[in-house]
C-alpha cells in the first residue's frame, strides 16, 4: 500500500508518520508538497499534526485552500483514503471534506499528555482491526482540538455512525472529565460516509512502538494493511 | 478602494477568548462588565471601482477563507460607510 504524507510549511509530524509507515508497517511511502496536485500513485494520503502555514486566520484555514488539499477532492472521489490527525483533522474540516470544525479548548490551555479514546466505529479500513468499545491510549497535543458542529451535523454524525473516536477513561466510560478539550459528545476523531476519509485530534504515530510509550497507534494504522483489494478498493471491516 | 471586515463568533457559541479577558478586566475592577466577546479586524485595500463591487469581492472572499460559516458571523464595511460614520459623529 502507498502512502504520502503530506508537508505543509511549519508541518512537524511529517517525519514521524514517514518514519512509522516506512520502518515499523514497511509500506513504499513519500512526502507530497503542500504545493503537488499529483496524488494518483497513491492509496492513502496522511495530512500530519502541526502549525501549517503557522495556522494564521484559524487552524487549518489557509492550509484548508492549498494546491494539494484541492486535489484530495479528487483523490477522495476516486475511492483514495485520507488520514488527517491533529492539524489534518482541522484542515479535513476547513477544507469541507469532514463536517465541523475544531476550535479553541475550553480550558484554554494547549494539551499535550496522554489521552484514552474509546472506538465507536470498527467499519472503517482505519480502524478495521479494532473491536467495538475497545480503549486506545494515544498522545493529544493541541491548543485547538475542541470539536464542534450545528445539533443537525451532530445528529447526522451520530444515525449515520460517523463518529469514530470519543475521549474516555482508561475503562471507556464517556465522561466530562475525560474530555480535554471541551469537544461536543467527547468527539475525537469522526469520518466521512464513505468511510475513506478519517480526522482524530490524537496522534497515532506517536503511539507505534514501545519505545514511544505506546503501540495502540499502530494498533490502528495496522488495519489498513490488507485493506486494499484488487480493483483498487478499500476493505471497510 | 478599502474595506474593512468584521469577523465574530456567531451568538450562542462559546467565547473563551472572550471570557478570559472579561475575567482579566474584571480582576482590574471593571465590575460593571457585563459581556464581552473578542472578535476580529480585517482590513483590506483592493482594485474595485465602486463600494458595491468591492462589498460582492470581499463577500466572496469570506465566503471562501476569511470566515467559518459554522462558528463565525462576518459584516463587510467600505471606505465609504467608515468615512459616512466617521462624519456623522
Amino acid at each position: 500500500m502507498r502512502f504520502g504524507v503530506v508537508v505543509f510549511p511549519g508541518t512537524w509530524s511529517d517525519c514521524d508518520f514517514h518514519y512509522v509507515v516506512s520502518e515499523v508497517l514497511h509500506q513504499p511511502v513519500r512526502y507530497v508538497w503542500h504545493r503537488e496536485r499529483e496524488l494518483r500513485e497513491l492509496d492513502c494520503v496522511i495530512l500530519p499534526g502541526g502549525f501549517s502555514y503557522g495556522d494564521y486566520l484559524r487552524a487549518g484555514a489557509v492550509a484548508g485552500r492549498s494546491p494539494v488539499v484541492e486535489a484530495l477532492g479528487d483523490f477522495v472521489a476516486g475511492g483514495g483514503l485520507v488520514l488527517g490527525s491533529c492539524n489534518g483533522f482541522q484542515i479535513l474540516c476547513e477544507a469541507g471534506l469532514l463536517p465541523g470544525v475544531l476550535t479553541r479548548n475550553e480550558c484554554l490551555q494547549y494539551r499535550c499528555q496522554s489521552s484514552h479514546l474509546v472506538v465507536e466505529n470498527v467499519d472503517t479500513p482505519f480502524t478495521r482491526g479494532l473491536r467495538p468499545g475497545q480503549v486506545l491510549t494515544m498522545p493529544i497535543s493541541h491548543g485547538e482540538g475542541k470539536y464542534y458542529t450545528d445539533p443537525a451535523t451532530l445528529a447526522r454524525l451520530k444515525q449515520q455512525n460517523l463518529i469514530v473516536f470519543r475521549y474516555a477513561e482508561a475503562d471507556g466510560r464517556i465522561t466530562k472529565k475525560s474530555n480535554p478539550n471541551g469537544s461536543l459528545d467527547n468527539i475525537a476523531g469522526v469520518v466521512n460516509p464513505e468511510g475513506t476519509v478519517l480526522g482524530m485530534m490524537p496522534h497515532p504515530e506517536r503511539a507505534s512502538e514501545a519505545a514511544m510509550g505506546g503501540t495502540d497507534g499502530l494498533l490502528m494504522l495496522q488495519s489498513l494493511l490488507g485493506s486494499l483489494v484488487e480493483d483498487g478498493s478499500f476493505l471497510k471491516r | 478602494m478599502r474595506a474593512r471586515v468584521l469577523v465574530r463568533l456567531k451568538p450562542g457559541i462559546m467565547d473563551v477568548q472572550g471570557a478570559a479577558v472579561k475575567r482579566a478586566l474584571a480582576g482590574l475592577g471593571f465590575s460593571e462588565l457585563n459581556d464581552l466577546r473578542v472578535g476580529k479586524v480585517i482590513d483590506i485595500d483592493l482594485n474595485e471601482p465602486t463600494p458595491e463591487a468591492a462589498r460582492a469581492r470581499v463577500g466572496e472572499m469570506c465566503r471562501q477563507l476569511l470566515a467559518n460559516p459554522i462558528l463565525e458571523d462576518y459584516t463587510i464595511e467600505t471606505v465609504d460607510d467608515l468615512a459616512q460614520r466617521g462624519a456623522a459623529r
